[in-house]
C-alpha cells in the first residue's frame, strides 16, 4: 500500500519536474529549432514544431559573413585566460583567509565584493583612456586583465567558503610531519580543494564568456569575442528570425555543451558556504 | 653622434619600407544594414585592386554609434574608417577629429555627389565623410489595397488624406493595419519620425534663442494627430516598431502604408523577401499645406579618423566604394536596383536605373529635403530629422522615449510634451545655451 | 595559534588580491570623482589635455534633480526586487521538488541550469523577438490561438517583461545553490516531524525554510550585486523606454548618449552610494552568517 503511494507520488513529481524543466528550457530549444528554418518558416502562424525542410543555410550564411572561429577562439582565450590568472591569485589569498584568519578577514573579504558595485557605464571613460594610455585597446589580455578584475572577488569567496571546509586538523598533521607552506598548498590542500577550484574555475568562465559589456566597448576587429559577434545580428533589415537563431545557437552552444558536461563539477561547488 | 647616424638610418629604412610595402590592412566600423554587408561581400575586389586587406567589425546601429563616439573621443584610434551618420560628421568635423576629404582623385568626381548629401556631410564647405547611400522618406503604400479602398494616391498626398487612406485600408479581420510608421524610442527611430512629422505641422525643436518648443500648440497638434491615427490604424504595438519591425509587418503584407526611409524601396520590391513586391507604389512624404513636407535627409557615410597611421589606405577604400564603379558592380552582380542608393547624380541619369520603380521618387523626395532651413518657422540649427548640435542625440533618446510612452498609453499628450519641455530646456542649460 | 611566520606569509598571499583589487577600485573611482566636479563635454573639445573647468557641485545637483533620477531609483529597486522574489520563491519550490526521488533527475537539471550559460545579450534578442513580438511572437500565436488581443510586452508590461526576461536568466543560479543546501538536510529531522503529524505547510516553514535561510542570503547578496547593474536586458528590449531606465541605464544616457562625462560620473558616484547602501545591508545579514 504504503509503496504504491509513493510510486503514485513519484510519477507525479516526476511528470511536474519534467514540465517545469521542459517549459524553462523551451526558449533555448525554440531558437536551437528555428535555426533550421527558412525565414518565412521561422515566422509561421501557427509556429512550425516540425513538418519543415531542416536547412544548414542560416549557418552559412553567418559564417560567409563573419568569421565566427575567430570570435570562438577570443572567447576562449579571454575566458580562459582571465579565470586561470584569477584562480592563481585568488588561492593564495583565500587560503591564508580561511587557514590564517585574522580580525580584519571578513571585512577584507567583504570590501572585496564591495568592488563589484561599481557600475561599469560610470567607469567606461576612465578605463577606456587608461586603455588608450597603456595601447590595451583590443588585445586580449587588456580583456584577461579586467575580466579578471571583475571577477576576482567571487572566485576569492567561493575558494574561500571551500577551504574553510577542509578541517584544519588535517593541516597540523601535515605539519607535523614537516610539510612546508609549499608542500602543504600542493599535496594536502590541493587535492581537497579540486572540487571547490572545479566548480569556481566553471563559474568564472561562465561569467566571463558571458560578459557583454568591456568585450564589446573594448575591441575592434582582433580581440572581439562572441558577444561582439552577436552585436552584429541584433537588428538585420527584414526577416531575420532565423539568421539570428543560427548566430544565437553558435554563441552559445560551446559554453552550453560544457556546462553540461560539467554540471556536477559546478553544482557540488555552487554552494557560497551556503551549506551548514 | 653615433645615435643620431643610427637614428637616421633607421628613418631612412622605414622610409624604404613604407614606400615598398604599400600593402596595409585597415580595420572599419560599420553598420550591420544590407547594403554594407554587401560591401563586405566585394571586399575581394577592393584587395585585388590594391593589395590592401580590410578588417570589418560590423555592428548594430546602436552598438555602432556607442562604440565609435566613445572611441573617436578618447582617441581609442582602433578604427581606420568608420561609419557614420549626417549627425555626426558635421560636429565631429568642426572638432577635427576627421581627415578632410578635399583631395580627392579626378575620376572619382566629387561634383557627381548629390548637393544635399554633400552639404549635410560638410562642414564650412569641407567634405568629411563620403556618402555610401543616402536617403529621404517617402510613403510606400499597397497599390491593391489602394484600389480595393476606391482611392488614388496623389503624387503628394496630405497628412489628411494619409489618415482617410489609413481607415479605408485597415482591415482588423484580416490583419491588414492601414498604416506603419515608427514609434519606437530613440532619436534615429521614432525621434527622426515624429521631429519631421511636426515639422510638416509648423512645429520645431527650438526657437532662434534655443528655447525648447514643445509647449508651443504645432507640436501638440502633430503630437496628437499622430497617436489618433496610430492608434486607429496602427498595428498593435507600435510603440516598439522602428524600421526594421516596419520593414518586416510591410514585407508580410500587414500595412496599407508605411512611410520611411527610400532605401526601403528596394526591399520591399524584392520578390525574394517581400510577399507584395508586385504590388507597391510610392509617393512623396505627406504634408499640411504649410510648405514644409514630412520628408528627411540622412546618409550613412564613410569617414577617416584624424590620427590614423593609415590615412592613405583608408582613402583609397573610400574612394573605391563610393566610386561609380562599385555601383556598376553592384549593378552587375545584383542588379540596378540593388545598388547603393541616393549619393550620387550620375546614378540617376543611368537609363537603366531610371527604369527602376522608386528612382525617381527617391530622388525628388532627396531634392524636396531642405537640412539649412528645415522648417516653417526660423530656427538656429541645421538638420532635418535632428538638431546638428553635439546634445542633441541624448535629448532627443529622452524626448522620443516620452513620447513612446504616450503611444504605448501610459501617459497623455500633454504630460508627455511637458516633460518634453522641462528635460530639453534643463539639458540646453548644462551645455550652456541658455 | 598561528605564527607570527605564517601570519605575514598569509599577509604576503593575499597581497598580490587586495593591491590589484585596491588599483582596480581606486584608479576608476579617483577618476570619476574627479570628472563630477567638472565640466567634461567631449564633443564641445574638452579633453584631459586641454584642462577641465572645475564646476564644483553643479553635476551632483543637477543628476539629483533631474525628473528622471528618482523614477530610475525606483525602476532599479523594483527591477532587482522583483527578479529576487521571484527567483527566490521560485527556486525553493523548484529545490524541493527536484530534491524529491523522480525519474531522470540529472536531465531535469540539465534543462532548469541551461538558461545560466545563456549570454544576456544573446537572451534578451530571444525573448524580444521570437517571444514578445506582438506580430510574430509566440506569445502572440499563442495568444491569437485563445482568442485573445496579443499583448505587446515591450510597451505594454515593460518592467514586468524584463523581469521575467532576468529571473529566467538567475533562476538556475537559485535553484542550484538552494538545492545543494536543502540536500543537506537531515531527512531523519523531517520524517521525525512526518511522524508527529506536522503538516507539510508546518514541515516547510519550521523545518526546510531556516535550514535555507543562510543559502537564501547568500543567494540574495550575489544576486542583487549583478542586477544592480545589468544593462544589456535593458539596452537590447526597451533602450530605457517605458519605466524601465535604471539607475546604470541613466548613467549610460548621460555618459554615452549626451556625451555628457561629469554628469554621468557624478551619476556613477550616486549608483555607487546606493550600492554601497544596499550592501551593507545585505553584508550585515551574510556577515552574521559567515561567522557561523
Amino acid at each position: 500500500m504504503a509503496r504504491a503511494v509513493s510510486t503514485r507520488r513519484k510519477v507525479m513529481t516526476t511528470a511536474l519536474a519534467w514540465a517545469i524543466g521542459l517549459l524553462i528550457f523551451f526558449p533555448i530549444y525554440w531558437t536551437i529549432l528555428t535555426s533550421f528554418k527558412t525565414e518565412a518558416q521561422a515566422i509561421n502562424n501557427p509556429p512550425l514544431f516540425f513538418g519543415f525542410d531542416w536547412t544548414l543555410e542560416n549557418y552559412s550564411v553567418v559564417q560567409e559573413r563573419s568569421d565566427y572561429m575567430r570570435f570562438l577562439w577570443n572567447s576562449v582565450i579571454i575566458a580562459g585566460g582571465s579565470t586561470a590568472l584569477g584562480i592563481l591569485v585568488a588561492v593564495p589569498a583565500a587560503w591564508s583567509m580561511a587557514f590564517v584568519p585574522s580580525r580584519r578577514t571578513k571585512d577584507i573579504l567583504l570590501w572585496m565584493l564591495s568592488t563589484k558595485m561599481l557600475p561599469a557605464v560610470g567607469v567606461l571613460y576612465p578605463i577606456s583612456l587608461i586603455f588608450v594610455e597603456f595601447n590595451l585597446l583590443d588585445t586580449r589580455i587588456g580583456l584577461i586583465l579586467v575580466l579578471m578584475l571583475i571577477n576576482l572577488p567571487i572566485i576569492v569567496w567561493m575558494l574561500y567558503t571551500y577551504f574553510r571546509e577542509i578541517p584544519g586538523e588535517i593541516l597540523e598533521a601535515a605539519r607535523m610531519d614537516g610539510a612546508g607552506l609549499r608542500e602543504e598548498i600542493l599535496y594536502v590542500l590541493t587535492p581537497m580543494a579540486i572540487p571547490g577550484i572545479a566548480s569556481t574555475v566553471l563559474l568564472n568562465v561562465i561569467l566571463a564568456w558571458n560578459e557583454a559589456f568591456w568585450t564589446l566597448n573594448l575591441t575592434a576587429a582582433n580581440a572581439g569575442p562572441l558577444t561582439a559577434f552577436i552585436a552584429s545580428y541584433s537588428s538585420p533589415e527584414g526577416l531575420f528570425y532565423a539568421k539570428l537563431s543560427a548566430a544565437s545557437t553558435m554563441a552559445i552552444a560551446p559554453i552550453l555543451i560544457l556546462g553540461w558536461f560539467s554540471q556536477k563539477q559546478l553544482v557540488r561547488g555552487l554552494t557560497f558556504g551556503a551549506v551548514k | 653622434m653615433h645615435l643620431k647616424n643610427a637614428l637616421r638610418a633607421a628613418t631612412a629604412l622605414t622610409l624604404i619600407s613604407s614606400v615598398g610595402a604599400s600593402a596595409e590592412t585597415i580595420t572599419i566600423a560599420t553598420v550591420n544594414n544590407g547594403d554594407m554587408i554587401r560591401m563586405q561581400g566585394y571586399t575581394d575586389d577592393f584587395t585585388a585592386k590594391t593589395g590592401h586587406t580590410v578588417e570589418w567589425v560590423t555592428l548594430e546601429e546602436n552598438v555602432l554609434r556607442q562604440r565609435v563616439t566613445t572611441d573617436i573621443t578618447t582617441k581609442g584610434g582602433q578604427f581606420d574608417i568608420m561609419t557614420i551618420g549626417m549627425y555626426e560628421t558635421p560636429i565631429w568635423g568642426a572638432n577635427g577629429w576627421l581627415v578632410p576629404l578635399d583631395d580627392l582623385s579626378a575620376e572619382y568626381d566629387v561634383d557627381d555627389i548629390l548637393p544635399a548629401m554633400r552639404g549635410g556631410l560638410s562642414h564650412d564647405g569641407t567634405l568629411y565623410a563620403a556618402p555610401f547611400y543616402g536617403e529621404s522618406s517617402m510613403v510606400m503604400y499597397r497599390t491593391d489595397l489602394m484600389e480595393a479602398a476606391g482611392l488614388e494616391m496623389p503624387e503628394a498626398p496630405t497628412w489628411a488624406f494619409i489618415r482617410e487612406a489609413a481607415a479605408a485600408m485597415t482591415d482588423r479581420e484580416n490583419d491588414i493595419n492601414g498604416i506603419c510608421l515608427r514609434g519606437k524610442a530613440g532619436w534615429g527611430e521614432g525621434g527622426a519620425f515624429i521631429t519631421v512629422t511636426a515639422n510638416s505641422f509648423g512645429a520645431r525643436w527650438f526657437d532662434e534663442d534655443w528655447n525648447a518648443q514643445f509647449d508651443q500648440p504645432q507640436w501638440k497638434e502633430a503630437l496628437t494627430f499622430f497617436v489618433d491615427m496610430m492608434n486607429a490604424y496602427g498595428p498593435p504595438g507600435y510603440a516598439t516598431n522602428g524600421f526594421n519591425e516596419n520593414l518586416s509587418l510591410f514585407q508580410q503584407g500587414k500595412c496599407g502604408m508605411w512611410i520611411d526611409a527610400t532605401v526601403a524601396a528596394s526591399f520591399v520590391t524584392n520578390p525574394n523577401d517581400s510577399t507584395v513586391a508586385d504590388s507597391v507604389g510610392f509617393a512623396l512624404a505627406p504634408d499640411t499645406g504649410l510648405g514644409k513636407r514630412s520628408n528627411w535627409l540622412w546618409a550613412w557615410a564613410l569617414a577617416i579618423p584624424a590620427g590614423t597611421q593609415k590615412e592613405a589606405a583608408a582613402k583609397e577604400f573610400i574612394e573605391w566604394a563610393t566610386s561609380k564603379d562599385y555601383i556598376e558592380l553592384v549593378a552587375k552582380n545584383e542588379g540596378w536596383a540593388n545598388v547603393p542608393p541616393g549619393a550620387r547624380t550620375s546614378l540617376y541619369e543611368t537609363p537603366e536605373y531610371q527604369e527602376v520603380p522608386f528612382a525617381k521618387m527617391t530622388l525628388d523626395s532627396i531634392n524636396a529635403a531642405d537640412p539649412t532651413n528645415p522648417t516653417v518657422d526660423p530656427v538656429p540649427y541645421v538638420g532635418i530629422q535632428f538638431v546638428a548640435i553635439p546634445e542633441f542625440a541624448g535629448i532627443a533618446t529622452e524626448v522620443s522615449q516620452e513620447f513612446s510612452a504616450v503611444y504605448a498609453g501610459q501617459q497623455t499628450v500633454e504630460e508627455a510634451l511637458e516633460k518634453a519641455q522641462a528635460l530639453t530646456n534643463d539639458a540646453m542649460e548644462a551645455a550652456g545655451y541658455r | 595559534m598561528a605564527t607570527q611566520h605564517s601570519r605575514s606569509a598569509a599577509r604576503l598571499m593575499m597581497a598580490p588580491a587586495v593591491i590589484l583589487l585596491l588599483g582596480w577600485m581606486l584608479v576608476p573611482l579617483t577618476m570619476t570623482l574627479y570628472f563630477s566636479f567638472k565640466k567634461y563635454l567631449p564633443m564641445r573639445g574638452d579633453s584631459l589635455e586641454r584642462g577641465l573647468d572645475w564646476v564644483g557641485f553643479e553635476n551632483y545637483s543637477r543628476f539629483l534633480n533631474s525628473s528622471s533620477f528618482w523614477p530610475s531609483v525606483q525602476a532599479t529597486l523594483l527591477i532587482v526586487g522583483g527578479v529576487l522574489v521571484i527567483t527566490v520563491v521560485l527556486g525553493v519550490l523548484l529545490a524541493i521538488l527536484l530534491d524529491q526521488p523522480i525519474w531522470g533527475q540529472g536531465i531535469v537539471r540539465i534543462l532548469i541550469i541551461a538558461p545560466f550559460f545563456v549570454m544576456p545579450t544573446v537572451s534578451a534578442l530571444v525573448w524580444k523577438n521570437m517571444f514578445m513580438d506582438p506580430v510574430n511572437g509566440m506569445f502572440a500565436h499563442l495568444w491569437r490561438f485563445f482568442g485573445a488581443e496579443p499583448v505587446s510586452w515591450l510597451s505594454d508590461a515593460s518592467v514586468q517583461s524584463i523581469i521575467m526576461i532576468v529571473s529566467w536568466q538567475w533562476l538556475p543560479f537559485a535553484t542550484l545553490i538552494l538545492l545543494t543546501a536543502i540536500q543537506s538536510l537531515d531527512s531523519e529531522q523531517i520524517e521525525a516531524a512526518e511522524m508527529d503529524g506536522a503538516s507539510v505547510l508546518s514541515r516547510f516553514f519550521y523545518i526546510v525554510l531556516p535550514h535555507l535561510s543562510r543559502a537564501i542570503t547568500i543567494v540574495i547578496l550575489i544576486q542583487t550585486i549583478f542586477l544592480l547593474s545589468i544593462f544589456a536586458e535593458i539596452f537590447v528590449t526597451t533602450g530605457g523606454a517605458f519605466g524601465t531606465r535604471t539607475l546604470t541605464y541613466l548613467i549610460f544616457q548621460r555618459v554615452v548618449d549626451s556625451q555628457n562625462i561629469g554628469l554621468g560620473s557624478a551619476g556613477g558616484v550616486y549608483a555607487i552610494i546606493l550600492a554601497n547602501i544596499v550592501a551593507i545591508f545585505l553584508m550585515r545579514i551574510v556577515g552574521k552568517n559567515l561567522d557561523r
